[in-house]
């Protein structure tokens, strides 16, 4: 379980997130909408741990471990994961090399025996025929020269291959057509169980038709505005976010 | 950036101590007063059984040595370097061994240790040694298979008592002994190195490789190392080298010449990982070497490949003289400095012949506060007709504190030549390193990742059996980077 309590951070001097409050109970998918501005994808690299965001108050409580206090890789091993908005580019590095690089350093930090070349290749091959995505993904340096939805895709890949107790997904659905949305959403839909939850950032309730939320909160100037079921999504598709701030 | 400083704090809280080749090994030796004079120079010549004309070729690059100046012109700074103070020669005390079996156990060890076992049985398959200690080679592995298919493998100072005829054919011919200060040096007191000939036609059999190790302190070593390739023929050959750890600095200058005739191909890769020096920038190895190829067979080719990772100083050059129409010159380079070590390296490709080709691709990382320059010349002749070169030069910053320098010379005599050249400065970004951590990679190992992409052009160039090594010789060098 996420338990997320009046979490204030900034970037510099900007304040960007007021006091955040959220859980997410294990087995649910949370959606996170809100106008641009808002500190959606501040809240999403805080939960990750990236440099540059400076937590001023609050906590973040995963599995009953303070989450904040942890170094990304460490948060990684908790089984956490986040799902980049703008994947980031290897060059030089084989998506295979990096991705056994990384499965293994989480199966290490959970006490889990390596998977060896043959192991992962096998483990590999399945995930992407499950994703409908092609062997020749592997063999490509990381991200290098990928479509908007190849690199989208790529990180679905890598989430089906950790299978983190939690991910987080910071506007995956950005730059996406069609398939590739419905690839994306089977991808998270497919790891759906009792152990698994997930917080699902986005602008468009497009995703939402096939991620269905369990809950969907709505954030703005850096607070928990309004929090609802799915219909939230559809309210907030026909009448846009304007005057939620006071609501 | 924030991950800036938190790089620059890593490196400056960690002390890195992680060079695991640094031992020395306890065995009687047989060394000659130190400092150089005629006299040395002889007794070198004298304990070799060398002819009279090697004598008077050593006496000659010595006399003109004397009157040379050190060159400054290399991005690089130490202080003056007392030859006086140094040590020749310097060779375990028992007689030279004649086979493997009569190789003292000690050293033997020392090899094992450094994971070069000089045991036929457990040699790494397909692959020759030739172990320099100090001043001498102590053992050549697999002699009797190459012999077979008419090679010659040996140290060069049996070369030259075995060969006569050849060595004094080629010595000197690609590297004369006038050509720089430490050419001249290297001419007038080398002790022993490796000599390689592969006959007309013959495609090696076997990997060849010489493991250099300097052990005796205070001492340096002047390898020369001899390659023929007659027409048609073929070789890969590799070298590695390491030495203790020392608060002294040590000088290294060794000189290489490869010959290929028509159609033949010669690939020469280097795994150096000289002592470095400590994090403080104390001790550590004066690597000064000159490393030369001649394409003198039409469609020959010869390619260097290096991976530079030690030492505390290098400032070498490994360099193709395309004489031969249609003959290649490849250079493919990482060098990594890390604390404060200083690397001036790159070619020289010199277009003679027409329809000449080259390609030069350095890859430079700079970590701590080292310096890194790499320095070429690409230079067209009038006759090249028809010469190309590609140069790419990439350079990694890791942290606020290092430098990298690109310096490239290029000269064309003949309007018909294509020269082309690149270069990209670039640091590992900050969401680079963020990203790989999110997936649950340590820093360390993000950055280890991320190098040897950066690398990957340069190592894939390497025999197989050394990429994997080099790859994580890389990693270890980048240890306290920044992570």
């Amino acid at each position: 379980m996420l338990e997320i309590k009046n979490l204030s951070a900034r970037i510099g001097d900007k304040e960007i997130l007021r006091g955040v409050n959220l859980i997410v109970p294990d087995g649910e998918i949370h959606a996170i909408m809100g106008p641009n501005g808002a500190g959606k994808s501040t809240l999403s690299y805080v939960l990750s741990g990236r440099e540059g965001y400076e937590v001023t108050g609050g906590e973040a409580i995963y599995n009953g471990q303070d989450i904040l206090a942890l170094t990304p890789e460490a948060r990684a091993a908790a089984g956490m994961f986040l799902a980049f908005q703008y994947p980031v580019e290897l060059p030089g590095v084989g998506n295979a090399n990096f991705l056994r690089t990384a499965l293994n350093a989480v199966r290490r930090a959970r006490g889990e025996a390596e998977l060896d070349a043959v192991a992962f290749l096998k483990l590999a091959r399945a995930a992407l025929k499950n994703l409908s995505m092609q062997d020749d993904m592997l063999k490509r340096n990381v991200n290098v020269g990928f479509s908007g939805g190849e690199k989208k895709r790529n990180e679905v890949l890598q989430m089906a291959l950790l299978r983190p107790g939690l991910a987080i997904l910071d506007e995956t659905d950005s730059g996406l057509d069609i398939d590739a949305l419905k690839i994306v959403a089977e991808g998270v839909n497919a790891l759906r169980s009792p152990v698994f939850s997930a917080l699902v950032i986005t602008h468009y309730q497009r995703l939402l038709d096939y991620i269905v939320p369990d809950r969907v909160h709505v954030l703005a100037a850096g607070k928990i505005v309004r929090s609802g079921g799915p219909e939230l999504a559809l309210e907030l598709e026909a009448r846009g976010y304007a005057g939620l701030e006071v609501a | 950036m924030s991950a800036t400083v938190e790089t620059r704090d890593t490196v400056e809280a960690l002390s890195v101590e992680k060079y695991k080749y640094g031992f020395t090994t306890e065995i009687a030796m047989e060394e000659f007063p130190k400092g150089l004079n005629e006299e040395i120079v002889r007794l070198i010549s004298a304990k070799k059984g060398e002819p009279d004309w090697l004598l008077a070729w050593r006496l000659k690059a010595f006399a003109l040595w004397q009157k040379l100046e050190e060159p400054h012109w290399a991005r690089v700074e130490h202080p003056p370097i007392a030859y006086d103070e140094l040590y020749y020669y310097a060779a375990p005390a028992a007689p030279a061994p004649k086979s493997l079996e009569e190789v003292d156990p000690a050293l033997l060890n020392m090899y094992e240790k450094l994971g070069i076992p000089l045991n036929e049985r457990a040699a790494l398959a397909g692959v020759a040694v030739d172990a320099v200690f100090d001043s001498v080679s102590v053992a050549t592995t697999f002699r009797e298979t190459l012999a077979k298919s008419g090679v010659i493998f040996c140290p060069i100072s049996e070369a030259v008592r075995e060969h006569p005829e050849l060595v004094r054919k080629y010595l000197g011919s690609v590297v004369p002994y006038g050509d720089n200060y430490f050419a001249a040096l290297n001419s007038a007191v080398f002790s022993d190195g490796s000599f390689v000939y592969i006959p007309k036609g013959v495609r090696c059999p076997m990997e060849l490789s010489t493991y250099f190790r300097i052990n005796a302190r205070n001492t340096g070593q002047f390898e020369r190392t001899l390659i023929i390739a007659e027409e048609g023929a073929s070789v890969s050959y590799l070298e590695g080298c390491t030495a203790p750890m020392r608060d002294e600095n040590q000088l290294h200058a060794a000189v290489v010449e490869l010959v290929a005739m028509d159609d033949a191909k010669i690939k020469y890769s280097t795994v150096q990982n000289w002592y470095p020096g400590d994090a403080q920038g104390k001790g550590g190895i004066y690597n000064f070497v000159t490393k030369r190829g001649a394409c003198r067979g039409k469609n020959s080719k010869i390619s260097w490949t290096q991976v530079e990772t030690g030492s505390a100083i290098t400032w070498k050059y490994p360099s193709c003289i395309l004489q031969g129409d249609g003959s290649v010159g490849e250079f493919y380079s990482v060098a990594m400095t890390h604390n404060h070590q200083q690397a001036d390296t790159g070619t020289k490709m010199i277009h003679i012949g027409k329809n000449t080709t080259s390609t030069i691709i350095s890859k430079g990382i700079s970590a701590g506060h080292s310096n890194n320059t790499y320095r070429g010349l690409v230079k067209i002749m009038p006759n090249a007709s028809g010469a190309r070169n590609y140069t790419q030069c990439d350079s990694l910053l890791i942290g606020d504190q290092c430098g990298a320098h690109t310096v490239p010379y290029i000269e064309s005599r003949n309007a018909s030549a294509k020269v082309e050249h690149e270069a990209t400065t670039s640091k590992i970004a900050e969401d680079q390193l963020f990203y790989c951590r999110s997936r649950g990679l340590s820093e360390e190992d993000a950055v280890g990742l991320i190098v040897n992409g950066f690398c990957k052009d340069v190592l894939k160039e390497l025999p197989m059996e050394f990429a994997v090594e080099a790859q994580k010789l890389l990693a270890v060098s980048l240890e306290g980077s920044v992570g």
